[in-house]
């Protein structure tokens, strides 16, 4: 293979789930939490492919799709509850939302 | 034609370097921009050098459905449940470091280094070489034979759990309206 080998690659994937899993700790916006889980999941999609390039074996790629796909049904249910929150005139702020009852 | 292979080496390593930069960039930027708009597009930039780095792992149908869904679908309702919502900045920072961040940081830390350590302990000696493979691999030809063939079965779930997030969708966005008439 030309250029870096794997190990690069899953560097720069072990940095974004972790700068994702600090957007999701530290943000109380829940539009920036989900765009920081949204950063974690690509990075295990970029260790998934990088992993499936290693061993010649396409297995990987049909996971990272797979993954694409459920992330797009939880950007769909998480931006309709943050719909749902805005017009209750709640305020969009993680630490203030402690209740689950409707 | 070892000039040329050294050319074709060097050159990836540049694309490589780029595309790399870009995502650590993009992806700092959505974590610490305050405008919920420009995290957005920020991470737009990060699913575009993504697809970069899957092309350099010649995967080439998943770097084209990430561009499509991810920077194409989702995004776009992303920026327009940001735009219904409209600017809303979180409150800044009450004054220094609180236990949450700190607890925060060192828990975002603890996760790269325990990756970086176990990858290296474990496989580092593994991952220098990698298989050969033909131009088939990674495109949608192969990725269709995979997906009808030996996963027929994740592929059916897939579209079930679609399907179920569609109706959520459909019953978040009603049942909000409902309350909101009894409300008014």
């Amino acid at each position: 293979m030309l250029g870096p080998g794997v190990s690069w690659y899953l560097g720069i994937a072990a940095f974004l789930f972790g700068i994702g899993a600090l957007g999701v700790l530290l943000r109380r916006n829940p539009l920036i939490v989900l765009l920081s889980l949204e950063i974690m999941l690509n990075g295990s999609n970029l260790a998934l492919i990088a992993f499936s390039r290693q061993h010649g074996n396409g297995d990987g790629q049909i996971f990272a799709l797979a993954v694409m796909a459920v992330a797009a049904s939880e950007v769909v249910v998480g931006l309709g509850l943050i719909v749902s929150l805005n017009r209750k005139r709640l305020a969009l702020d993680v630490d203030k939302l402690s209740t689950l009852r409707g | 034609m070892i000039v040329a292979a050294d050319a074709g080496n060097i050159l990836t390593w540049i694309v490589w370097v780029g595309a790399a930069f870009a995502c650590l960039a993009s992806g700092v930027a959505v974590v610490t921009f305050r405008n919920p708009f420009y995290s957005a597009l920020a991470l737009i930039g990060n699913l575009g050098s993504l697809a970069v780095l899957y092309l350099l792992l010649s995967a080439e149908f998943v770097a084209a459905a990430q561009v499509l869904v991810y920077a194409g679908a989702v995004m776009v309702m992303f920026l327009f449940v940001i735009a219904y919502i409209g600017h809303r900045f979180e409150t800044p920072w009450a004054g220094g470091p609180t236990w949450q961040t700190v607890g925060a940081v060192a828990a975002a830390a603890a996760i790269f280094i325990e990756v970086v350590v176990a990858v290296g302990l474990k496989a580092g000696g593994r991952l220098s070489h990698s298989e050969k493979v033909d131009r088939a691999f990674g495109s949608p030809a192969e990725i269709g034979r995979l997906f009808l063939t030996d996963h027929l079965l994740a592929f059916e779930i897939t579209s079930i759990v679609l399907l179920v997030a569609a109706i959520g969708g459909v019953i978040l966005g009603s049942h909000s309206r409902a309350a909101e008439e009894v409300s008014a």
